[in-house]
């Protein structure tokens, strides 16, 4: 699914003239309207997260986040998103590589592939990997088979234990292909409209493939990658069904911070639920400022040339 | 594959590391999407085909089939008219912190969904800001059908305003005019030649927040409340069988859902690929 909602949009010719307008008191009512909405449904929500983790005070605050628990949740969320995001960065570098700048049969199929884990619902994400590495799934049946095909690779695999599923990589592996499409889908549009032929000139003046990507490309794509790299890590750090599925919930083990949030509201502990879900908030709002600042940079850019 | 196509003049490849770029692209893809997804489908068929059929047609997996398209269904009605009326706004009237505006339709992408999940769920409980107000008036909106719906609707918000506010930014305002010179009033303008034309962004973005509602968990779970056969959605239903270890049954309503899924996606790709035909035209 193209993502239209989280796209740089190009830069585009203004009509100069103004449009027709509303009576004065249509166009309020519309405003009115439209502000009421987006209060009920965003500001009120938002200020309300902020409220509630402070409803039992400054100390409360604190000392939730100081909390052991808290601490490893901050630190497995930093850590997967540490892994994931990089991964799809790369992985969006070469897949918008491979598709904008040559011709090959099946691009629409392989496009359609990358949006794939837009569709699919987060809890079925999440499925699909406890059925390739949990007990009942292949990995389990290989590690239990009588005869496997490599039984080296077996005995290693029972001989550390590997835990993929209910373990860190689970939740890494369930964080990677949600998050997969964003970085790539920033770019493919961008360096498909952005053409072949300053590549091109920079190899026929003797620059070598690697110096042409960074010293040509690079400087071109920066926007659009920041700008995806943003939304993907939004996304790695918040995602709840997916992980939720393959993380088995061990506090101060495979909880993430959106889990430590399910766990401590579980409990009741609402307060302290919100003092968390307080840092997700902040974290939204520090997305939406930078994701912002990119499009103003990205617009003043476009002016400018 | 990387063959030039019969008749196309041969073209010189000057930029290096197709292969490499290609090979990877086609790597990871197999090992994060491809590989997952054929599992679920080598799952369903651990179940014979009549315990396929009957797993995914008891009375519980009907019922969440029901609640959540139903519940997407209305929560993308009411985001397509409001977010129409909020793309509007944004782009033809100028008011104070319009910029502000503009930049928070974005945080239902933004705000994780299990914070958004126990936000919705408290705001509108009996004791909540929101649910103290609708109490007396006999609204329970916590673990209701309602609530789902509330939670939908917050999801897909963001979807049809940054469909329809690109195409509304590129309206040519002469055809505005020229229905206006020739007698229409605003309403008729607006009815007969604005909408018309917003239509396939419109649907679009509606699809969008459709599929984005049919998937949907974390926002949903906690406003719901987990009553059989009244507020499960699918996913939820999912969620149910594999805390029951039951991986097969689980695997098959996931293989409804996910077939589900890839026809929006066409649909959404051929609704996409309108919206460029259709916008092209009238620009030209």
């Amino acid at each position: 699914m193209s993502h239209p909602a989280t796209q740089l949009r190009p830069p585009r010719a203004r009509h100069r003239r103004r449009p027709l307008g509303e009576p004065p008191a249509v166009r309020r009512l519309l405003i009115g309207v439209a502000l009421a909405f987006l209060g009920l449904f965003l500001v009120l929500p938002l200020g309300f997260v902020f409220a509630q983790a402070l409803a039992k005070g400054v100390g409360f605050y604190f000392a939730t986040l100081h909390q052991p628990m808290t601490g490893s949740a901050i630190r497995l969320t930093l850590l997967t998103a540490g892994i994931a995001v990089p991964l799809n960065c790369v992985f969006g570098v070469m897949a918008a590589w491979a598709i904008a700048k040559f011709d090959f049969r099946g691009k629409n199929l392989l496009l359609t592939l990358i949006d794939l884990p837009f569709s699919v619902s987060p809890v079925i994400a999440g499925l699909m990997y406890v059925l390739v590495f949990g007990a009942q799934g292949w990995l389990g049946l290989y590690q239990n088979a009588a005869h496997p095909v490599f039984p080296w690779l077996a005995h290693w695999l029972n001989a550390h234990d590997v835990k993929i599923i209910f373990a860190e990589p689970g939740l890494v592996l369930a964080t990677i292909f949600v998050t997969l499409p964003f970085v790539a889908r920033e770019l493919i549009p961008l360096m498909q409209a952005q053409g072949r032929t300053e590549e091109e000139a920079a190899r026929a003046l003797g620059a070598s493939g690697w110096q042409t990507f960074w010293r040509v490309t690079r400087p071109n794509i920066k926007w659009g990658l920041l700008y995806g790299v943003i939304l993907c890590n939004a996304r790695a750090m918040g995602e709840f069904g997916a992980v939720s599925v393959v993380s088995g919930h061990i506090r101060g083990r495979t909880n993430t911070l959106p889990l430590h949030v399910e766990a401590l509201y579980d409990d009741y502990n609402f307060t302290g639920a919100f003092a968390v879900a307080s840092l997700l908030a902040l974290l939204a709002l520090v997305t939406l400022a930078l994701k912002t600042w990119v499009e103003y940079k990205n617009a003043r850019l476009n002016e400018t040339v | 594959m990387t063959k030039p196509r019969p008749l196309a003049p041969p073209r010189i490849r000057i930029l290096p590391g197709f292969r490499l770029t290609f090979g990877f692209t086609l790597f990871y893809l197999g090992l994060i999407v491809l590989i997952p997804l054929a599992a679920v489908f080598w799952k369903a068929t651990a179940l014979t085909p009549s315990e396929f059929w009957q797993t995914i047609t008891q009375p519980a997996a009907l019922a969440s089939y029901r609640l959540t398209f139903g519940a997407s269904f209305c929560a993308a009605v009411v985001n397509a008219v409001f977010g129409l009326i909020v793309a509007w706004v944004l782009v033809r009237y100028d008011f104070w912190g319009k910029k502000f505006v503009d930049a928070l339709v974005d945080l239902p992408f933004a705000l994780p969904t299990a914070v958004a999940g126990i936000t919705l769920a408290t705001l509108y409980s009996p004791t909540g800001w929101i649910g103290r107000l609708l109490a007396p008036l006999g609204i329970q909106a916590v673990n209701s059908q309602t609530g789902i719906f509330i939670a939908l609707t917050f999801i897909g918000l963001p979807f049809i305003v940054r469909t329809v506010q690109p195409v509304l930014e590129d309206f040519d305002p002469e055809l505005e005019e020229a229905a206006a010179s020739l007698g229409a009033n605003r309403w008729q303008v607006f009815w007969r030649v604005i909408l018309p034309l917003l239509l396939p962004a419109l649907l679009t973005g509606f699809t969008l927040a459709f599929a984005r509602a049919l998937g949907e968990y974390g926002s949903v779970i906690f406003i719901a409340g987990n009553i059989p056969m009244h507020t499960q959605i699918t996913p939820v239903v999912i969620m149910g069988e594999l805390d029951r270890f039951d991986y097969a049954r689980a695997t098959a309503i996931a293989a409804v859902m996910l077939v589900v899924s890839f026809l929006l996606l066409f649909g959404i790709n051929g609704l996409q690929w309108w919206t460029n035909r259709f916008n092209a035209n009238p620009a030209a």
